[in-house]
């Protein structure tokens, strides 16, 4: 068996886990303000085909990956509209934002099949890149890969010790009170879903302009869903997120570097063995009573219930 | 997700069918259904099948209608999809992996009068047939040129699913490309998915990592491609489709599937009324397996040798499966001169001798 590189891997799998780690924050801003949006594929395709799009059409990665955002979060409103405005199930609501964006992207991608990414430069850092070990792992990325771990610190934060935190939790846990409070729960999570909207649409465009790079129907291929299972994995908490994100990652490239490099490890097992850690961390929250899920989550607000 | 897509796509098929079922039976036109594995869009496997359909609507015009359906998960849940097309008054269902084997057959079993095609199987019925291509036939002449190209004697091999199908296809590249170099090795991935752009360019570069200088892919998309033209001086090779816009570099050449005078004809035998059950297995020689164009990339002796291949397998007169070859735990599979017959070409389990590592279960 030849020996995998660690620094390689490393550096790989951050690169592999930046899309999910995006989009899966995002989702988690949407349910910590009390909103379960299960479009989130929708909106990473949506956001892959339009930042591919934009970067081909200007040949700007960077225009391409603001667009994509605001597609994202422009697509989002939709579902914000719908469910906060008209009060339909949410559930429901975000399985059709999928649909819809699966096939929005293919026919706005239809002219894209076949061409080329415009490249995105890494930063390679000067001086802090040429440090052994740590240099090829952490300062020679795409800016992306850094903009992602600075929206974990931000949110964090933001959650944590800010005072528009305090009310984003408040909404979720406990629409009623809020409200009651003379907090606006309707403006608050439409806030909340654009922010989801937009990082899910920067995660598919990670995908499209850097991961890949290139436009092919369908690409994101899931990512969306397992987005959505390390918001549960995480239970909620945004440095859970980083781990779970970066678990599922770099679980995906270890499997596939120790089949290239011809170890004897079944792939089958190191395939499973991410959802075997969901089900896992699942069982754990649930022994301990306390699952950290948003009391509001996916129910219906109305002012005057 | 793909749950809800199915359900809503099997209703819209369900109420514009109740008028088409009512249609047909005043001779109106042969309606034909073809079941995908992913997105027409895929630039790959699926993208060839969907060009055989519209040449069957080409051909036929109004005497034909088709209706597809895109990213049919394999397994029992295609079974749903099938049958839906099915109730639906397709006359004729070509389903287009492997995976649907299966269904295709219970399906079959419930439809008498419906005609099932599956495409790479190996189950017939009375109203099911199979077809499929020799594509270890097009992986003979990549692995000769590979074999020739490789500098670090490090091929890798983006494989699908440990079904024969993929393990013909590395066999035969890993003879062809021995045979010319005797110090090549094949590193080889087992993606479990046909399709997965990010996972199949993680595969790519995974590979590339331990030193691959050639990439041949058993996986769909175009993402291979990008990521060898990413690392620069790494070949590939087109899958299923000629995926021609990474030609001259990376893609040297390609495997090309060439499905519409299959489905042309047997659309047209069931017009005639003259459809049988069959269980076809067509090759260079028959045009169903195509070969992409061979670029400037690759060297001028190399590319003749690989054509006067081409050439050889597709008159009959060579079998990339040509003894002597042994399997991979020494025993003696093929003797002098012998030919390996259809039966276990294509229940094929094994890697032959030199292939490192062990076939998943």
């Amino acid at each position: 068996m030849d020996s995998i590189n660690p620094i390689l891997l490393i550096a790989s799998l951050m690169v592999a886990s930046t899309p999910i780690l995006l989009a899966a924050l995002g989702e988690m801003v949407v349910e910590k303000a009390g909103v379960l949006n299960l479009g989130v594929e929708g909106m990473m395709i949506t956001g892959a085909v339009v930042g591919f799009a934009i970067g081909v059409n200007t040949g700007s990665s960077w225009a391409g990956f603001a667009i994509a955002a605001i597609a994202g979060a422009g697509l989002s409103m939709i579902f914000a509209i719908i469910t906060q405005m008209l009060l339909s199930n949410q559930v429901a609501t975000g399985l059709g934002l999928t649909l819809f964006g699966l096939g929005l992207s293919s026919l706005i991608g239809k002219p894209y099949v076949g061409m080329k990414a415009p490249g995105f430069a890494k930063l390679d850092i000067p001086v802090l890149s040429d440090i052994p070990v740590l240099g090829p792992i952490l300062f020679r990325h795409d800016p992306m890969v850094y903009l992602s771990l600075a929206a974990i610190l931000g949110v964090w934060y933001l959650l944590t010790y800010t005072r528009a935190g305090l009310v984003l939790r408040a909404v979720g846990e406990n629409h009623n009170a809020a409200h009651a409070l003379g907090y606006k729960v309707v403006r608050v999570r439409f806030m909340a879903i654009a922010f989801g909207g937009a990082m899910a649409g920067l995660g598919g465009a990670y995908v499209s302009l850097v991961r890949v790079p290139q436009w092919v129907e369908g690409m994101t291929a899931g990512a969306g869903w397992i987005a959505l299972a390390i918001v549960v994995f995480a239970s909620w908490r945004p440095w859970r997120i980083l781990l779970g994100a970066y678990l599922f990652g770099g679980i995906t490239v270890l499997q596939l570097n120790l089949q290239a490099a011809g170890s004897t490890v079944p792939v089958e097992y190191l395939s499973m063995s991410p959802y075997l850690v969901t089900i896992l961390v699942l069982v754990i929250i649930s022994v301990r009573g306390n699952h950290g899920a948003p009391g509001s989550l996916g129910r219906v607000f109305h002012a005057s219930h | 997700m793909k749950l809800a897509t199915r359900l809503l796509t099997g209703t819209a098929l369900a109420v514009g069918l109740a008028g088409m079922a009512q249609a047909e039976s005043h001779g109106e036109p042969v309606k034909a259904g073809f079941i995908y594995v992913g997105p027409v869009g895929d630039g790959g496997w699926t993208y060839e099948h969907n060009e055989g359909r519209l040449a069957v609507e080409e051909e036929f015009g109004d005497m034909v209608e088709t209706v597809y359906q895109e990213n049919v998960p394999e397994g029992a849940d295609a079974e749903r999809a099938i049958t839906q097309m099915a109730l639906s008054g397709a006359d004729i269902i070509f389903t287009t992996s492997f995976g649907y084997m299966e269904p295709t057959v219970a399906v079959a079993e419930k439809f008498p009068d419906v005609v099932f095609e599956h495409a790479t199987g190996y189950k017939t019925a009375d109203n099911l047939a199979v077809y499929s291509a020799r594509f270890y036939e097009g992986r003979a002449i990549q692995g000769h040129i590979a074999g020739n190209l490789t500098e670090s004697n490090i091929i890798g091999y983006i494989a699908s699913f440990p079904i024969p199908e993929v393990i013909r296809g590395i066999n035969s590249a890993y003879l062809h490309a021995k045979k010319v170099n005797p110090d090549v090795e094949f590193k080889i991935i087992w993606a479990y998915t046909w399709f997965d752009p990010a996972k199949e360019a993680d595969a790519a570069k995974a590979l590339i990592e331990q030193g691959a200088d050639v990439i041949l892919q058993h996986t769909d998309s175009t993402a291979p491609q990008a990521a060898a033209q990413e690392a620069g001086n790494v070949y590939t090779f087109g899958q299923a489709s000629d995926m021609a816009e990474y030609a001259p570099m990376p893609r040297v050449s390609s495997i090309i599937d060439n499905w519409a005078p299959y489905y042309i004809d047997r659309v047209k035998a069931v017009m005639d009324g003259t459809w049988e059950s069959h269980s076809v297995w067509q090759g260079i020689g028959d045009g169903m397996v195509g070969i992409g164009e061979i670029t400037d990339a690759v060297p001028a002796d190399v590319k003749e040798e690989a054509l006067a291949l081409k050439d050889s397998i597709g008159a009959g007169e060579y079998h990339p499966f040509t003894g002597p070859i042994n399997k991979q735990d020494g025993s003696v599979w093929l003797e002098e001169g012998e030919t390996a017959d259809d039966g276990t070409l294509l229940s094929m389990d094994f890697y032959v001798e030199g292939i490192e590592g062990e076939i998943p279960n």
